[in-house]
């Protein structure tokens, strides 16, 4: 029998059962979204951390640093007065500022927590290149050296432009494990799947139907991400190869299924499908990039992301949506993810049960 | 030339033989029924049968074929209906048919004329989850007669019914089977054996003990029958003398007769005009589990 009209008809009736699931639909569509949003919020503006600094009474060489460096280091500085010097080390203590600073004669004294050291060690930097800068001014010459920084990557690489493929690693990985792990289960438990099996319909149909479901799913979830995320107030800007992350989710799609197959597999009962999914993808979205960018993440954890297979996905997306990379970038994430599919599909096969038992 | 032809097929889960030398014939057009207690193997015995489970021994044929493994050219030529409800989640009635018949490269018209009789086009919008017990079950019937199959199994098809819905259930199935069909049909329920089947196999731990109408299996039985009629329409010795050996009870609401020569005296209480409240009860097929197995029959 010509397995076309069968295929079609069960891929309707998957996506169907699929966009008639609200609790499905908010979790794989509208969740991962929140997250955008809200990830997107919280890193909007913060290229460089906001230090917080008192001045008590006042610092003449602070003040002609500020307004000699035309409002640049006042986007890394906020400076606050006051009077007391117990008053502002006393909110120094509490966290409210991250130093405060007197002048004493010819001595600048900086007052900080060592609470943060990232932030202490920061505080220190700026007022010793404040002071040299001072010095420098002050014996009347021209600075003999100039330091002119750049960026290695585009200049518009701020957080969104990590956070969006990251997120959506993780969107679609979920998305794919929950679809084939609690369809196997589910069509165990309700019969469907021996139905199924004495109708005259291939296996593979079935198969191919459910993968083309969730493929359709993952790139709506792919466009949903960047048409928010390129909403002026976050700010992604695609470089020129994005497309290329299209085949990144389709066989990113493909080996979170195989995660899924091999859970419903294992598990016997939808719940028990859902939670070891979950188990098993929400550590691996703090492992492998998809929660916290590897480029920030400590050493460790980038040693650890290569086991993760979730990497591959955010990685291989990040390269060329983000940082700008050619095509032929995603050719690695691409060839593991597939083979991570095979190895997981193969052993899935062989813990396959169509019956409960 | 039979339909379906089993002979002595078995199957074993560990120690458990759960099917034990079962064989049977069905005739092309016959109304086949499996009946006996839960646990008798009725249901392993149709899933061998279908060509979902590989016998252990035995051998299995179906229109010449045999299921298993995995015989896509015999699935299109059989229906299968399964104890639970398979159906595809939150699809309508409607579209539940239609994807079943698209399974089987049926066109949705004949999906919707098969939604009609069964009796659900009303209900061809609503969601299979919202559908009753009964309406489900009948979607499901109709999923296994879409494609119009030469042999079909149903496995316990009133299963959780009402009497209601089961009572309507059995004339769905009554006038399908008048179509020709051949219908191989499980069931723990004995009064669902006699309305339907034309021939019945009683199973219990895993083997057939007898097979045959179930007309013929009561009435070889050679059992006493019961006819009662009012209690007061007779006098004790009146109904003593009528008795010719008949054991006579009267509980002060029934007199009660139980005789082996049910005819005689029907004839003789008719001629005293004494019918009131009659009530004769024959032997059933719990009678013949009872008497093949000597314990009572609990479903």
């Amino acid at each position: 029998m010509n397995p076309a009209p069968a295929l079609r008809s069960l891929s309707v009736a998957m996506f169907r059962g699929f966009v008639r699931d609200r609790a499905a639909l908010f979790f794989s569509l509208l969740f991962p979204v929140l997250f955008l949003v809200l990830f997107g919020a919280l890193y909007n503006n913060s290229g460089t951390p906001q230090i917080t600094v008192i001045e008590i009474g006042r610092v003449g060489v602070i003040d002609h640093a500020m307004a000699a460096s035309h409002g640049r280091l006042g986007q890394v500085l906020t400076i606050t007065h006051e009077a007391s010097l117990a008053g502002a080390l006393s909110n120094v203590r509490q966290g409210n500022a991250d130093a405060a600073i007197r002048q004493q004669g010819d001595r600048l004294v900086v007052s900080y927590s060592v609470s943060d050291p990232t932030t202490a060690a920061v505080v220190r930097q700026i007022f010793a290149s404040i002071v040299d800068q001072a010095n420098v001014a002050a014996t009347g010459h021209p600075p003999t050296y100039q330091l002119t920084d750049s960026q290695v990557e585009s200049a518009s690489l701020k957080p969104i432009q990590y956070i969006t493929p990251g997120l959506l690693g993780w969107a679609i990985a979920s998305g794919g494990a929950f679809a084939a792990a609690t369809t196997l289960v589910g069509w165990r438990q309700n019969k469907l799947l021996r139905r199924l099996r004495l109708a005259p319909v291939r296996t593979s149909s079935i198969v191919t139907a459910r993968i083309a479901v969730s493929v359709v799913i993952g790139i709506a979830q792919m466009f949903v991400f960047i048409g928010i995320a390129s909403l002026p107030y976050f700010g992604l800007r695609l470089t020129a190869y994005w497309w290329m992350a299209i085949p990144v989710v389709v066989v990113g799609t493909l080996a979170f299924m195989s995660i899924g197959l091999l859970v419903g597999a294992v598990a016997k009962t939808q719940q028990a499908a859902t939670g070891l999914a979950n188990l098993i993808i929400l550590p691996m979205a703090f492992l492998g990039g998809a929660f916290i960018p590897l480029a920030f993440a400590p050493q460790w954890l980038r040693e650890v992301s290569y086991v993760m297979p979730l990497r591959y996905l955010v990685v291989g997306m990040q390269d060329v949506m983000a940082r700008g990379d050619g095509p032929a970038s995603v050719l690695p994430a691409i060839g593991i993810l597939l083979a991570i599919t095979c190895v997981l599909t193969a052993i899935a096969v062989r813990l396959f049960r169509w019956e409960e038992v | 030339m039979p339909v379906i032809r089993v002979e002595d097929i078995r199957k074993s889960y560990g120690d458990v033989r759960a099917v034990d030398g079962v064989s049977f014939e069905v005739a092309e057009g016959e109304f086949f029924g499996i009946l006996g207690p839960n646990g008798a193997g009725k249901t392993t015995t149709l899933e061998i049968v279908e060509g979902l489970r590989e016998p252990d021994s035995g051998e299995v044929s179906i229109l010449g074929r045999r299921p298993w493994p995995r015989n896509q050219e015999l699935l299109t030529r059989i229906g299968v209906q399964l104890q639970a409800s398979s159906f595809f989640e939150r699809l309508t009635a409607r579209e539940q048919l239609r994807t079943f018949a698209s399974l089987y490269g049926v066109p949705a018209s004949r999906a919707d004329e098969m939604l009609e009789t069964v009796g659900l086009t009303e209900s061809a919008a609503t969601r299979t989850e919202k559908l009753s017990g009964g309406q489900a079950q009948r979607l499901s019937i109709a999923c296994s007669l879409v494609h119009s199959p030469d042999v079909l199994f149903l496995d316990e098809p009133t299963g959780a019914l009402d009497p209601q819905a089961r009572r309507n259930l059995w004339d769905l199935l009554r006038s399908n089977a008048a179509q020709g069909r051949t219908v191989v049909l499980t069931t723990h329920h004995m009064e669902e054996a006699e309305a339907l089947c034309q021939r019945v196999a009683i199973m219990d731990h895993g083997r057939i003990l007898q097979t045959g109408p179930p007309a013929a299996l009561v009435r070889e039985l050679d059992q006493s029958v019961r006819i009662s009629i009012e209690s007061g329409t007779l006098s004790a010795e009146q109904a003593r003398a009528l008795a010719d050996g008949a054991a006579v009870a009267d509980d002060g609401v029934s007199l009660s007769f139980t005789t082996t020569a049910p005819a005689a005296l029907l004839a003789a209480l008719s001629d005293r005009n004494a019918l009131a409240g009659l009530q004769v009860r024959g032997a059933t097929l719990e009678d013949v589990f009872l008497h093949l197995t000597g314990r009572e029959y609990r479903s």
